[in-house]
């Protein structure tokens, strides 16, 4: 789905959260993945302007999970590690949005290239 | 041409199973109390049939041939239930092996040249050796099973949310607390304070034996949580020792409401209801007679 | 353009949010609520969000700024009815809200909103008592 609107974000989460309930997440896990990826697609907008972003089920053994990409063609961040910091921004935000997503998620991902853009990855599994 | 092994088990299907049957009722391990030997008779007699009828020329030699893969289903069957029936593994092993001996034990008498017999003998012993290895693999998957299923019920019964009074919940955390957990007990605390409209919850954690950092910080997450809610949160059944390690790690606990026993809790909450509790006045009437 | 009401009730003042909100939608909320405040007098504010199955960081700071900007027109700011799910969210979020005080729902609301403005109007009394 491309997102490129912030009125772009409901329907997408209205997606994700369909695709969550077939998974079987409990009310508690789909209320982080999509908490995450609201946190993710806003960044998305604010600093690149908009990007794609894909929802894929995934399962692993007896696990099922939901895995998120959001792709942008942005600025790119130049120091990863410092944006992963809690209290971190450099918008006006609370510098929350990237570490308090990573809590959110089972597994995070993060690519930067400044210049050309930022892949995030998350993964949520449906007990996890 | 068929192999010769294949058709001395074919034709002495009957034998095998009548020696395999002596030989699973002689061994100590025999489970009558699980199993009946009717049942036992019927569930080798399947088996058997299974592996003789698709023992074929192409398979014999390769213990991993697709023609056998219905007899390692039904013996995946019948190790998971007897995984799940308790028996032992070496019961369950002995169940596979005793059958490789009377395979053997047939084929001995039937076949009279050495040579052959080694060659064949040596050929169903790969093959059943695979079986008991597939069988282990399978009894283990069904043990997994059996303790995954006992780990759900052990979170799910391991935090009861108790009202003790109008607008009071009480939950006894026992155990450990790890990050599953604290999210299994928030979630049923909040469902709780939810539906009965609870504006107190106490949190009573004498039966944790230990608190570290982390379990400090899934207790202070449950207490924040029940804020978030509107409700206040009291964590009750501080023990000494518990106290002292929270302040060596330098764990702050300050803006939490800790109390040492659940009484003492549950009179904090009183308080914060202003309701009191007093002692019925019979004494001051039987004076008055 | 959509907007969410904003319910006068006495000296309290109530908004339900009952759809998802976007970020513009949110800012526009925190004006209207603003200006409200200070044509009505208002002295509490009730945010039910009884029917929001997501807030996150933005949305949090929306009800943290609201709640201070209330506070500076002398009118406290109660959030009713958070779902158990958007609470443990929250927290893992690592966003208490804080200063923003929470009930369990409209009632339970009003009543510590009418306790706060009662304990905050008695000093005063006292102070009258005292002059004269």
């Amino acid at each position: 789905m491309t997102i490129t609107r912030e009125v772009d974000v409901i329907p997408f989460r209205n997606r994700l959260k369909e695709y969550a309930v077939k998974v079987g997440m409990s009310l508690v896990n789909q209320t982080k993945i999509i908490t995450a990826a609201s946190e993710l697609a806003r960044n998305m907008l604010k600093y690149a302007g908009g990007g794609n972003a894909v929802i894929e089920v995934i399962s692993k053994g007896r696990e099922n999970g939901i895995k998120l990409i959001f792709i942008d063609k942005g600025p790119g961040i130049p120091d990863v590690k410092l944006a992963m910091k809690d209290g971190f921004s450099t918008g006006k935000s609370l510098g929350l949005g990237l570490p308090g997503t990573k809590r959110l998620v089972s597994e995070f991902d993060i690519q930067s290239e400044v210049g050309k853009g930022t892949t995030v990855t998350v993964i949520k599994w449906k007990n996890g | 041409m068929k192999n010769e092994a294949i058709k001395v088990l074919q034709k002495k299907k009957k034998t095998i199973l009548e020696t395999w049957m002596k030989f699973q009722l002689a061994d100590e391990g025999l489970r009558e109390d699980l199993m009946s030997n009717e049942d036992l008779r019927v569930q080798s007699e399947e088996l058997l049939n299974t592996f003789v009828d698709n023992l074929k020329d192409e398979s014999i030699d390769d213990p991993k041939n697709s023609d056998f893969e219905p007899v390692v289903d039904i013996l995946t069957g019948i190790s998971i239930s007897r995984a799940k029936q308790g028996y032992s593994p070496r019961e369950t092993g002995t169940f596979v092996f005793s059958l490789k001996d009377a395979l053997l034990n047939v084929l001995q008498t039937e076949i009279k040249d050495p040579q052959e017999l080694y060659m064949q003998s040596l050929k169903i012993s790969k093959i059943i050796d695979s079986f008991g290895v597939s069988t282990f693999e399978t009894f283990i998957k069904g043990r997994e099973e059996v303790i995954l299923r006992q780990t759900d019920e052990i979170t799910e019964i391991s935090t009861p949310v108790i009202r003790v009074w109008d607008g009071i919940l009480a939950l006894p955390i026992i155990g450990t607390l790890d990050s599953s957990r604290t999210q299994v007990v928030m979630e049923s605390l909040l469902q709780e304070i939810v539906e009965s409209g609870s504006s107190i919850a106490i949190l009573d954690i004498s039966g944790v034996p230990a608190v570290d950092s982390l379990v400090a910080q899934h207790l202070i997450k449950t207490v924040s949580a029940t804020r978030l809610m509107g409700a206040e949160c009291i964590i009750s059944g501080i023990r000494p020792e518990i106290a002292q390690t929270v302040v060596h790690l330098g764990i702050d606990l300050s803006h939490v409401t800790t109390k040492a026993s659940l009484a003492s809790a549950l009179k904090t909450a009183f308080a914060l209801l202003q309701l009191q509790v007093v002692k019925k006045q019979k004494v001051a009437a039987i004076s008055e007679n | 353009m959509e907007k969410i009401p904003i319910l006068r009730m006495g000296s309290l003042l109530l908004v339900t949010i009952q759809v998802d909100l976007y970020d513009r939608l949110a800012e526009n909320l925190e004006a209207d609520l603003v200006q409200t405040i200070n044509k009505t007098g208002a002295k509490g504010v009730l945010i039910d969000i009884s029917a929001v199955s997501i807030i996150d960081s933005f949305m949090g700071r929306i009800i943290g700024n609201i709640a201070t900007m209330s506070k500076i027109l002398d009118a406290e700011t109660v959030v009713v009815g958070m779902q158990p799910a958007v609470a443990i969210t929250l927290v893992e979020l690592g966003l208490p809200l804080k200063g923003v005080l929470s009930a369990l729902n409209v009632e339970k609301g009003i009543e510590l909103l009418t306790r706060k403005i009662a304990d905050d109007k008695e000093p005063e009394d006292a102070d009258d008592g005292d002059s004269e």
